[in-house]
């Protein structure tokens, strides 16, 4: 297998770009957008539909164009129960067992509820979904997750919208040391390539993000340059980092330097 | 003629005659021909089960539609 593929739930995707579809300043950029991403998943969500609204439809339509796997989003749900209604409501409509599971516990910083998550991914687990379940750094939350089956996870950067990267690298480290073999994509919190490159640099396996890109003032190049700082930072974790030190090592070969310090 | 009931279609108050299915009252609310799913007092109505699912008085009926997320 090609190692720079992302395989989740069995499934082989070239990008390990994850991009959201909510937020632009029209569909028509929004699309331009996913195509310069090279993103092989997009997310998208469900709302109540009025009765002669047409908005629903004309994003899907353009959403549907762009043959992208879909992941539909269980956002705004606050129980268990909310979000496994929604994700039968999502398997019907977008014909596909795959759902971005949130259930959120707070509405200041819409921090993933556990106990909810855990509840709802059983449950769906149990009903043939492919649940990704948006969740914290929490390592133990996340072995319950694996636990009750699922079989990647989506740990939060920081707060959704906030743009402040990787708020806790210390149990980000520790989830992907401690869970080696579970796929883990960094969802939410991201604001900068650097930081979607900064977490591909400690071997996260790919990258969802929405408002970054979405809220630029050209969301097209900065789908690329996530693009660009996802790959890179893949290939450096597959390269293999050097060993950080505290004091100066020359690069240059110190045996045979020419004329200098030679007669201290 | 049928009573008329009331209940709520995404939060917003309707009226319709008692006995009807979901079925018919999507037809009537416009929404049959959209790409929608829906519940019921919040459970999950497949749409094969839209003709021999029958309304009632005080239903909490969401219907909905695909959008961006993220």
């Amino acid at each position: 297998m090609n190692s720079s593929m992302l395989t989740l739930y069995g499934e082989t995707f070239n990008s390990r770009f994850l991009l959201g579809t909510a937020l632009y300043p029209s569909p028509q950029i929004m699309r331009d957008a996913i195509e310069a991403s090279e993103c092989n998943i997009v997310t998208l969500g469900l709302r109540r539909q009025n009765p002669n609204e047409r908005d629903g439809a004309a994003i899907w339509d353009y959403i549907k164009d762009t043959r992208c796997h879909l992941l539909p989003n269980t956002a705004g749900c606050k129980s268990a129960k909310e979000a496994i209604t929604l994700a039968e409501m999502s398997r019907e409509i977008f014909d596909t067992p795959w759902i971005k599971l949130e259930v959120i516990g707070d509405d200041y910083n819409l921090q993933p509820d556990p106990y909810g998550l855990v509840e709802a991914a059983a449950v769906l687990i149990k009903e043939g979904f492919k649940v990704l379940p948006y969740t914290t750094d929490d390592l133990i939350v996340a072995k319950k997750l694996l636990d009750v089956g699922c079989e990647a996870l989506m740990p939060w950067g920081s707060p959704i919208g906030t743009g402040q990267g990787l708020m806790n690298k210390y149990n980000l480290r520790t989830l992907r040391e401690r869970l080696p073999n579970t796929p883990l994509i960094i969802d939410a919190g991201l604001g900068k390539p650097s930081q979607a490159m900064e977490a591909m640099e400690m071997g996260f396996d790919g990258i969802l993000l929405n408002t970054a890109v979405a809220k630029a003032q050209k969301p097209a190049l900065m789908a690329q340059a996530f693009a660009g700082a996802i790959n890179a930072g893949r290939q450096a974790y597959e390269a293999g980092l050097m060993v950080t030190r505290d004091t100066a090592s020359p690069s240059t070969p110190t045996i045979g330097q020419p004329f200098w310090h030679q007669n201290k | 003629m049928s009573d008329a009931i009331t209940v709520s279609l995404n939060g917003n108050t309707e009226a319709l005659e008692s006995g009807q299915s979901l079925q018919h009252a999507l037809q009537q609310w416009g929404l049959s021909d959209k790409k929608v799913a829906t519940a019921i007092n919040g459970d999950f109505v497949p749409r094969s089960r839209y003709s021999d699912t029958t309304i009632d008085d005080g239903d909490q009926i969401d219907v909905v539609t695909p959008v961006g997320g993220g």
